[in-house]
């Protein structure tokens, strides 16, 4: 495999991988908790949560240069006490990603514990489990075709992100560029064969992904 | 001496009406049911006594126990509490085997099992004749398996009391008649104080010493019933 293929190829993966990671434990947690009981502003946290589905990528990448940007709200501390960066880096290419898909593990994950009968954490209570028990237990193996499948697809759209990464991570070839930039810029360069051969791969990896996650879900019932 | 003495007063709200529970009672007898219209607060009532509804204030004793006193700051948790539930339905949970189930209340999470859990749960299995299930998941087993499965569940944790919702709502008429007997035989060995809940007067008569009867949320007559 050329290396013109082979090197965005795995930092694609590389970056949709940990940020399938970041994602996952966030937006688990958070599907749980927002599928236990109603609490004043559960709507506001939802529509929150929601919002990088909807928002324009490039907005998203605005406010995360705000955020952890060399002079962000946060982005200042890391810099000063670890010396940590993130802009123009592959992890902060992993920090976009794991926003833009944040809501689809999370809403996967929230329809899914909603789904599972009440009944069953109780029984759990009575019979002597805590509250981490009950979710590791029951909860978490009765919802987790629900989840997987969430997490499938927000790794599918981690591996196509391309705006917020653009903003936060740059185009740096071999440092930054994903695949989707790459094809970006394999068209602006003219280079029509490796954009073609680009997009095929992106394809076909995002295809599998859908049909796997379909597969899932039909399982459920 | 009372074998359950329950004071309780807690409201539901739900967006469409406000439900108020206000009973005061005791039980007396090794079995006792409690009966009412539906949407009476029979269910409400069983929960707010294993302590799955946090919101209820009083007293729950058992025995000498306290459970519940929120006069004197005492509200253990459901998972204190060491009260067996049969649920409606059973609530077996559908991803253990029968084994499983049984042995849910005994393996606590990353502690090692111990050798007496491992004989009480074959005690149980012997007991409830559960040898050849013990294996299959919830969802192969029968009404009359899985309310077996069920009660050994709820008894595996040795409760202080125990607790039926509908036992035997779930089931069509030949099925009930012959699994109440069932059910009667296996509360008469067990010897563990039970509250019932049941709105079939067959049930009372053959699995009740002592009947409680609810409405909309009161306790309307505590004398013995038929």
């Amino acid at each position: 495999m050329p290396s013109a293929l082979f090197v965005p190829l795995w930092l694609t993966l590389k970056v949709a991988l940990f940020a399938t990671l970041i994602a996952g434990v966030f937006g688990i947690a958070l599907g749980w908790w927002l599928a236990r009981r109603p609490f004043p502003g559960r709507g506001i946290v939802d529509a929150l949560l929601m919002l990088p589905m909807v928002l324009p990528p490039t907005v998203i990448g605005y406010y995360l240069i705000v955020l952890i940007g060399r002079n962000g709200v946060l982005g200042q501390y890391l810099d000063r006490w670890f010396g940590i960066n993130l802009i123009f880096t592959w992890q902060g290419a992993v920090i976009a990603a794991s926003v833009v898909s944040l809501p689809l593990v999370y809403k996967g994950a929230r329809a899914a514990f909603e789904e599972v009968d009440g009944r069953f954490a109780n029984a759990a209570r009575t019979l002597g489990a805590g509250e981490l028990e009950v979710f590791l237990r029951v909860s978490l193996p009765l919802a987790v075709r629900g989840i997987a499948a969430g997490v499938m697809l927000a790794f599918a759209r981690a591996m196509g992100e391309f705006g917020a990464t653009l903003m936060i991570a740059g185009n740096l070839p071999g440092k930054t560029q994903t695949l989707s930039i790459a094809v970006y810029e394999a068209v602006q360069a003219g280079n029509d064969s490796q954009a073609l051969w680009l997009t095929l791969v992106i394809s076909l990896v995002c295809i599998a992904v859908l049909v796997a996650s379909g597969r899932l879900l039909q399982a459920r019932h | 001496m009372a074998t359950l003495d329950v004071q309780l007063q807690l409201t539901l709200h739900s967006p469409d009406r406000s439900f108020e529970l206000d009973v005061d009672f005791s039980a007396t007898a090794q079995r006792t049911a409690l009966i009412g219209p539906s949407g009476s607060g029979k269910s409400t009532l069983l929960q707010a006594i294993a302590g799955l509804l946090p919101q209820a204030r009083g007293r729950v004793r058992v025995g000498e126990q306290a459970l519940l006193d929120t006069a004197h700051g005492i509200d253990l948790p459901a998972r204190e509490r060491r009260i067996g539930v049969v649920f409606q339905d059973y609530a077996l949970f559908p991803h253990m085997t029968v084994e499983q189930n049984l042995q849910f209340g005994l393996r606590r999470l990353g502690r090692r099992a111990d050798a007496g859990h491992g004989q009480r749960v074959e005690a149980l299995i012997r007991q409830f004749d559960l040898a050849s299930l013990r294996g299959g998941l919830p969802r192969n087993l029968s009404g009359g398996q899985r309310q077996r499965v069920a009660l050994a569940r709820a008894l595996a944790i040795e409760p202080r009391l125990l607790l039926l919702d509908e036992p035997l709502s779930a089931l069509d008429s030949p099925l009930r008649r012959r699994l109440r007997r069932e059910l009667a035989e296996m509360l008469e060995r067990v010897q563990v104080p039970t509250l019932l809940v049941t709105h079939d007067p067959q049930d009372v008569e053959a699995l009740a010493q002592d009947v409680i009867r609810i409405d909309d949320g009161r306790i309307v007559d505590g004398d013995l019933g038929s």
